[in-house]
């Protein structure tokens, strides 16, 4: 989130769109509530189902799976054709006056510099122009065609009210209706809040929904502002926190970035990420990535880390290809992977085509599942007929199952949605034999490096090299490992503005900020976007104070907030040019003359002198937001509308480019995408509030509550197919088949996409073959094997089945 | 054994004895915003992780009603109604449960004694060791809310956290409730409370949105605004006009002298015919029967 949950309480609109929040996030909703009892505010929902969030909406509005694009696109065109965008804010904070580089075009479905063999674009064109000094080129007075705002607007002048009727089923009526309050926001005294999850995330081109929505809120003026943001609610309670901490194998804690083969040596590494600003007097923050990126080294290895052997860049990992969860599964089911450690996962249930998993899990020689419960994955191998066919006899896998506590029987942090790392402590002893995490993690190190010490190997200082000087190695606890993620000084660190000055941190301690951290091996600090969190001053993330001075939902004294623990991201824009806030109602920050204060902590130099002209968006080289976002998203600068692998009707903008250009496709996977002749439905999936995931249906009280799997469908599917509620219906497609009770609902309407008629099927993802619920069968045994082309988050959102009756009720 | 003491109970079923007078308790009530509820089920969860009460794991019958209904085990049920008006949707939710009558038909069908309370802050307590299970609350509530228990054959429902409330603590449903969907308080501030909502509700085009506090039972204890409430029928079967059934008001009201003569009646000719006839005693035959019974029961 760029702005917290809090937050959502100064909301004037609340667009809830690619997420169910008071489905999924029914606790986080309550501000929403409250925005509409003590501000006035609206709430719209869009949503190919009538949401447990629709039940309380203002206006909801149906969609079809996977056109999304096509909808927000044509909310910009809505915005950009009527002039509804804040005029004042998009030409100082964005780069719509920037000037495009000619040869940057768009035709057909396609961008310039497509390479259908490779399935990637040459991006050179997608670009600014730049002078000789390396400064982007701008037109304030937005004459020349080429800048982006007048590219923006004729790439969504396709985006017509009929465009987005035809292609998302949306009638038009109740899309306009949408339009005119979204738009209604353009102003300073108002502001929408976008509330998604993954309904957006997973597709095919999840990212760009995110971009799309980020456009709408930069023309609107809501960046930055209270009440306003683009804000991702996360689906676990700590998945802000695991994300902020590299999830992904291409990523180093705090965003940075993995190094390749190609970059040999730290400079290399660090000559393509200089960030040097393309604007005259921009911060371009991340010039400080050396810093930041030094002292996670200093962190790894200790004191082995030295100027002479850069830091151990060495030792790093070179990853050349992104081992995501897609990639990992392939390379298994191609016999390609020895050992598979599954730690707080379980992805026979969560990742697509368990057929293709079962095969992939059984090719392996060993599998490590760590868990507080019995997970189906832990138990791949068993036969539970049609729900789990496999064959144990046939399956040499040896499975170690090591039990892990849960949350509530160990002290550590959460980060919520909203960025606030929040202490909890230990309530309770794990049971029998379970141990924590960080525990068996330790254990398993310890004893590799023992190895490695008694036998040597191929090249084991990765593993000798890495600084462990906890005072129970065995045991680190999660203070300790709080201060590392903190960062402490080295040696005394002597103030930047006087030298003759005390030091602004004594060697071994803490560091305030990471404004304090250092290139040159100084300091140490595991994740620099944490840095604060943990200072001399105590564990800043234990704090409890619920006190909100200001009445805005900024409780600065509760937990730390990261970066610098600031409540809204951007605040700088909040406030105009001048420094003065665009309106009182939404005052965050302001210029006081010789600095910035107010609510917030400043995302912005405190000192910066509106006069400099220095953007608000500190993060980016130009200072502004990118409304066209050069060649940072593999499918092209602006969202194009490219309908799901699996879909219902040909994609209505242009039938020659149906899906995702530079989606990545496995062999084998391609030719088990279905076809709406014999899959004509429109399928997606879901979480429902009775669960979480697949831990709930442990629970006896939550089995009770939503015992057993159903699909949803609409009246008119259910009458063409004569299934009653409550009767057993089948549903397959290309991949699998799953029984399952039917919930006959008028909340699932018939659209009409393209001349046809679009059922669409519900599918809940709750439930499994372990646990206290009733048995069932995983939504992901139907669901195709591809992703987000920037994340390969899977395309769970949208894909083709067919349905049947297959019984009564009961 | 009732959560609060005697001296807070104002009424007790098939008692005549004068409640105690000297406390003047606050009467209390929860109010429950239908326009605000999302359907989450956290007070059916609160409910049943406060009362230790655990119903079996049911089925799907096509609908997000789970358990099915009311039970012995189960005391609040959300019940999902889907309502379409003038081409637009709703999706109408309303927990359902014992709305703690200040006229109670439970109260007043109960033959046994104390087996039914009502506390001065206006909360229907079941007190399940004198009950005798023989099911007359049932038939007397307005709403069809008790239920038998099968294994102890006893009456179950919601006690208002009788318990919760009786230490200042709010009912385990209204804590948790993550949109404020459900509050409690006063009798009288909730009743402001209601209006308020009911402005907002209006501002919003519902120009019949209203407080539900039925007075054919003297009132409620537990209220919801409606955003339809000229139509109560469309949640999910709300009573539109509730009373209590004309028997139980003429059985325990008007007649009640006469059924007091048929007992005393009754007791005499029982006694005769112990006197004259001697004991029942139980036959072969009679157990046989029993047995039967009992396994058709079981099954």
């Amino acid at each position: 989130m760029t702005n917290g949950w809090t937050d959502i309480k100064n909301a004037d609109v609340v667009l809830i769109m690619g997420g169910n929040a008071a489905e999924a996030h029914t606790c986080g909703f309550k501000w929403v509530t409250e925005a509409k009892a003590n501000n006035g505010a609206k709430l719209i929902v869009v949503d190919p189902r009538f949401t447990r969030s629709a039940a309380v909406a203002d206006l909801y509005m149906p969609l079809r799976p996977g056109t999304d694009i096509a909808f927000l696109g044509g909310v910009i065109n809505y915005i950009l054709s009527n002039d509804k965008i804040f005029r004042e804010y998009v030409a100082a904070f964005t780069n719509a006056a920037f000037i495009v580089k000619e040869g940057f075009g768009f035709e057909d479905g396609l961008f310039t510099g497509y390479n259908a063999e490779k399935r990637d674009y040459d991006r050179a064109t997608w670009d600014y122009e730049f002078d000789e000094a390396g400064m982007a080129k701008i037109d304030p007075t937005l004459a020349n065609p080429r800048c982006v705002l007048n590219l923006l607007k004729a790439h969504y002048a396709r985006y017509t009210p009929e465009m987005v009727e035809r292609t998302c089923g949306t009638p038009k009526a109740d899309f306009l209706k949408a339009c005119e309050l979204i738009a209604s926001t353009g102003n300073p005294n108002k502001t929408l809040t976008s509330l998604y999850a993954l309904g957006w995330t997973q597709h095919s081109k999840g990212s760009q929904n995110i971009r799309n929505m980020a456009i709408i809120q930069l023309l609107l003026g809501n960046m930055g502002m209270p009440g306003g943001g683009i804000n991702a609610l996360r689906g676990h309670s700590n998945v802000q926190g695991i994300t902020d901490f590299g999830l992904f194998s291409n990523s180093v804690p705090g965003y940075l970035v993995m190094p390749r083969t190609a970059e040999p040596t730290l400079d290399e590494y660090l000559k393509t990420r200089a960030f040097k600003p393309i604007r005259p007097d921009q911060m371009s923050f991340l010039q400080n990535y050396r810093k930041f990126f030094v002292s996670f080294l200093k962190a790894m290895y200790g004191a082995k880390a030295t100027p002479d052997n850069q830091f151990g860049y060495d030792w790093l990992p070179k990853v050349d290809v992104n081992l995501d969860t897609l990639r990992q599964f392939e390379m298994m089911f191609q016999g390609r992977m020895n050992g598979f450690i599954c730690q707080g996962f379980n992805p026979l249930m969560s990742v697509p085509n368990r057929k293709k998993l079962i095969a992939g899990l059984s090719k392996l020689k060993f599998l490590v599942v760590m868990d507080p419960l019995h997970t189906e994955t832990a138990h791949f191998f068993e036969n539970h007929g049609e729900m789990n066919d496999a064959d144990p006899a046939k399956i040499a896998t040896e499975v170690f199952l090591l039990p892990t506590n849960c949350f509530a029987e160990e002290e550590g942090t959460f980060t919520n949605s909203g960025r606030v790392i929040q202490w909890h402590w230990k309530a309770a002893e794990p049971p029998g034999e379970a141990r924590t995490d960080i525990a068996i993690m330790a254990d398993l190190f310890l004893r590799m490096k023992a190895l490695y010490a008694k036998d040597g190997g191929a090249y084991p200082d990765p593993i000798m090299n890495i600084a462990w000087s906890y005072r129970n190695p065995a045991k680190p606890t999660a203070d300790e490992l709080l201060r590392e993620i903190n960062g402490s000084a080295l040696a005394d660190l002597p103030d930047p503005t006087d030298p003759a000055k005390p030091p602004i941190r004594k060697a071994g301690e803490l560091v305030d900020i990471f404004a304090q951290l250092r290139d040159d091996g100084t300091t140490s600090c595991a994740n620099w976007i944490y840095s604060g969190c943990y200072t001399e001053r105590g564990n800043m993330t234990a704090r409890r104070d619920p006190s909100d001075p200001s009445g805005k939902g900024i409780h600065g004294n509760w937990g730390y907030s990261w970066p610098a623990n600031r409540r809204i991201l951007y605040n700088r824009a909040s406030a105009d040019p001048s420094g003065k806030a665009w309106s009182a109602k939404k005052k965050v920050i302001e210029w006081t003359g010789s600095r910035w204060a107010g609510i917030d902590v400043p995302d912005y130099g405190p000192l910066i002198d509106p006069g400099k002209n220095t953007g608000p968006f500190i993060m980016n080289p130009e200072g502004v937001a990118r409304l066209f976002t050069r060649g940072l998203m593999r499918e092209g600068p602006f969202p194009e509308h490219y309908e799901p692998f699996e879909s219902p009707v040909a994609n209505p903008f242009h039938p020659k480019v149906q899906s995702n250009p530079v989606a990545r496709v496995f062999k084998g996977d391609l030719e088990v995408f279905g076809k709406a002749e014999d899959y004509p439905y429109a399928a997606t999936t879901y979480r429902l509030v009775e669960h979480i995931h697949f831990w709930s249906k442990h629970a006896r009280m939550n089995a009770v509550l939503q015992p057993e799997l159903f699909v949803e469908i609409g009246e008119g599917l259910a009458k063409e197919k004569g299934i009653q509620n409550g009767d057993w219906v089948e549903v397959w497609s290309n991949r699998a088949r799953i029984k399952a009770k039917a919930v006959v609902t008028k909340r699932i309407r018939t659209l009409t996409c393209d001349g046809k008629p679009v059922h669409i099927v519900g599918i809940p993802i709750h439930w499994g073959f372990t646990g206290a619920a009733k048995k069932g069968y995983g939504a992901n045994q139907l669901t195709p094997y591809v992703g987000d082309a920037n994340t390969e988050t899977p395309e769970y959102k949208a894909f083709l089945v067919n349905i049947k009756r297959i019984g009564p009720a009961v | 054994m009732a959560s609060l003491q005697s001296l807070d109970v104002r009424q007790r079923s098939a008692s005549t004895a004068q409640p105690p007078s000297v406390r003047r308790d606050l009467e209390i009530a929860k109010l429950i915003d239908v326009s605000k509820c999302i359907g989450c089920k956290a007070c059916q969860s609160a409910c049943m992780a406060w009362n230790d009460i655990r119903p079996p794991v049911g089925i799907n019958r096509g609908v997000y009603d789970n358990p099915n209904d009311l039970g012995p085990e189960t005391w609040t049920v959300m019940r999902f109604a889907e309502h379409e008006e003038n081409g637009k949707l709703e999706w109408l939710i309303r927990k359902d449960g014992c709305m703690h009558c200040t006229d109670p038909g439970c109260l007043k069908a109960c033959p046994a004694p104390g087996a039914i309370v009502q506390y001065a802050n206006g909360i229907v307590d079941f007190v399940q060791e004198n009950c005798i299970g023989c099911g007359y609350c049932v038939k007397g509530c307005p709403f069809n809310i008790p239920r038998i228990s099968k294994a102890d054959n006893r009456a179950y429902k919601c006690t208002l956290c009788s318990d919760r409330v009786a230490v200042g603590q709010s009912p385990a449903c209204a804590k948790c409730c993550p949109t404020g969907a459900i509050v409690f308080g006063s009798k009288a501030s909730m009743v402001d409370h209601a209006q308020g909502r009911i402005a907002d509700l209006k501002s919003r085009g519902y120009a019949k949105a209203g407080l539900y506090d039925p007075p054919g039972v003297g009132g409620t204890h537990v209220m919801y605004v409606l955003h339809h409430a000229d139509r109560p029928g469309l949640y999910a079967n709300l009573a539109n006009n509730p009373v209590i059934s004309a028997a139980v008001s003429l059985w325990k009201g008007t007649l009640k002298p006469l059924s007091m003569i048929g007992m005393g009646a009754a007791i005499v000719v029982g006694l005769l015919h112990f006197v004259t006839r001697g004991p029942n005693e139980v036959t072969e035959a009679d157990e046989e029967n029993a047995r039967k019974l009992k396994g058709r029961n079981a099954a």
